[in-house]
């Protein structure tokens, strides 16, 4: 069934039982961020150390594939250096504008790849990049305020 | 009237219908709230209208100008026989969301001193179940002038609360804009009593018709409101083409909100001077083609008679009341009795956002909108982000209704809720 495609076994998992959802009142950046055709919102706190993501948490309301996507995307980046962080997000973002075309490397993006099927439904693309772009924003408005 | 119709044999008028959908499903379509499907008698006025009368209305002098502009016109008196009005009052717009920016432009365009002047300390009532549409334009005209917005509550059963209507709407209220029919909630809303109270602190009563126009029989007269406004799309006719009717006194007296060809009396350098409505509030060539099938709309709407339509909407409303309240981990927003209610019914399932439930079901060709549907704060109200919305119409059948309620039992089963 397409459904299968989309809605991985892993991405279940992680809309059960998300990761890092759990706000962390020490960040650099903390970023608000809604859709707006769904009304799903999610906060991000992030920290920012020795350009490395030291610190990431977050909350929020929305569906299993934003939240699994959020999910996903904090453990992946947690510990990683700005730099990596950002190609990481590059290649997802490159992932989910693919049309169904591509698998996404598993080296790079591991859990993350459970999401290509997304990119064969245009109207969940949003959903899935709500928490990246959240994170990407955190990332520059920390980088601003540490003078980087 | 004439006798009630087979929603079955409705669909073959609907070329859409013969569409395969996701898991090679027949289309279940039950999206009308956001739009309504055509029939081909639309899609084949709007055609001919481009083959066979294609000119610039109100404009040349050949044979084509007059034929469309005896389309356009004759579409104009088919729109105001089918809401009561008199055939100048009826304005066509883009749609009902440019219907109600006209009347808060036009009414915050007025002359100081003239009755339509909206000023500070004046105020605006609202409800908390406006769409977005019947919302902003006030808001933003509010924050022009100084106004200050008021608005009726909405209850836990999703109706109005109307205890406190006769202090909400003081002897400083100017207008107050309504809906007829939430396009949330599905409730309808008690239009004249309502209208009534504004009309006796002077002030003027706008109705925002999307949801009720293509549903049920309504009269500008019977009502006694001084502003409608309605979209053809949701109405069987096409995108690009809405209604504003407003009573003779206001168009009359209001000032133009678009200002161009068509609209005015005599132009000199410095200054102009209006014609009078409708053209007073059409600047520019129109969207001919879309009023004419608007015309054929209505039409067609006459055809099933607008009485029947209602009673088919109240019947599948009926049954799906009844399935949804032996469903478990689902809830209805909005109200749950048949009483004062239209063919709309929210619902949230517990432990599935309403975009997943949408996904599943658009999985068996079943078509629903989810999420707040342009009416934010009455999320907010509820305290919830959105919700999965079904809305019926002339084209479903209790089949439908079956397999929705399959589906969101399979929805249940697939996120193992
Ligand atoms: C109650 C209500 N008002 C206003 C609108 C706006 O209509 P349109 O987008 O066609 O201008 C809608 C349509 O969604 C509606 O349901």
């Amino acid at each position: 069934m397409e459904l299968d495609s989309l809605y991985q076994q892993v991405i279940l998992d992680h809309y059960k039982n998300p990761k890092h959802k759990n706000l962390n009142e020490s960040y650099t950046a903390q970023v608000h961020h809604v859709n707006p055709s769904c009304g799903d919102e999610i906060t991000l706190n992030i920290q920012v150390q020795a350009g490395k993501v030291a610190g990431i948490s977050w909350d929020g309301v929305g569906c299993s594939i934003s939240q699994a996507s959020t999910s996903i995307m904090t453990e992946l980046v947690l510990g990683k250096d700005i730099d990596s962080a950002f190609e990481i997000l590059g290649e997802f973002t490159d992932l989910m504008q693919s049309k169904g075309t591509k698998s996404g490397d598993e080296e790079v993006l591991e859990d993350a790849v459970a999401l290509a099927g997304v990119s064969k439904f245009p109207a969940r693309i949003k959903c899935a990049l709500l928490g990246w772009m959240a994170f990407k924003d955190a990332v520059l408005q920390s980088k601003d305020k540490l003078g980087e | 009237m004439s006798k009630k119709f087979d929603p079955v044999e409705v669909r073959k008028d609907f070329p859409i219908f013969s569409k395969v959908m996701r898991g090679n499903s027949g289309l279940v379509y039950l999206d009308s709230g956001a739009t309504s499907q055509k029939p081909r008698e639309v899609l084949d006025a709007e055609r001919e209208f481009y083959e066979k009368n294609n000119a610039a209305v109100h404009r040349g002098s050949h044979l084509l100008a007059e034929e469309a502009s005896a389309a356009y016109e004759g579409a104009r008196q088919k729109v105001a026989s089918f809401i009561g009005a008199n055939v100048d009052d009826v304005i066509f717009t883009k749609s009902a969301t440019e219907s109600l920016n006209a009347i808060a432009y036009s009414l915050g365009n007025s002359k100081s001193g003239s009755r339509y002047e909206i000023k500070s300390g004046d105020r605006i009532v609202l409800s908390e179940m406006e769409h977005h549409a019947n919302l902003i334009p006030w808001q933003q005209l509010a924050k022009r002038t100084g106004a200050e917005l008021a608005w009726f509550d909405v209850d836990s059963n999703g109706r109005l609360d109307l205890s406190n209507a006769s202090e909400l709407i003081n002897s400083r209220t100017k207008i107050v804009a309504l809906t007829h029919q939430s396009n949330v909630l599905g409730t309808i809303n008690p239009v004249s009593e309502i209208a009534a109270i504004a009309h006796k602190v002077g002030a003027l009563f706008v109705l925002d018709g999307c949801q009720s126009v293509p549903h049920f029989p309504v009269n500008v007269q019977s009502l006694g409101i001084d502003f409608l406004a309605f979209s053809g799309h949701k109405a069987v006719g096409p995108t690009g083409v809405g209604v504003l009717w407003a009573k003779a006194e206001h168009l009359a007296g209001m000032e133009p909100f678009l200002f161009g060809g068509s609209m005015i009396e005599s132009v000199t350098m410095t200054n102009a001077t209006w014609a009078p409505a409708p053209r007073k509030f059409e600047a520019g060539v129109p969207n001919m083609a879309q009023a004419v099938g608007l015309g054929a709309a209505v039409d067609y709407l006459q055809k099933l008679g607008m009485a029947n339509v209602a009673a088919h909407d109240e019947e599948l409303t009926g049954y799906a009341l009844e399935k949804f309240s032996a469903l478990s981990g689902v809830r209805i927003i909005g109200p749950k009795d048949l009483k004062d209610r239209g063919a709309v019914i929210s619902f949230v399932v517990d432990g599935i956002h309403p975009h997943d439930v949408g996904q599943v079901l658009d999985q068996y060709g079943v078509a629903v909108r989810t999420g707040h549907h342009c009416a934010w704060p009455l999320m907010k109200k509820f305290g919830i982000t959105g919700t999965t919305r079904a809305s019926f119409y002339l084209y479903n059948d209790f089949q439908d209704i079956d397999i929705l309620i399959d589906s969101i039992d399979r929805a249940q089963k697939y996120f193992k809720v």
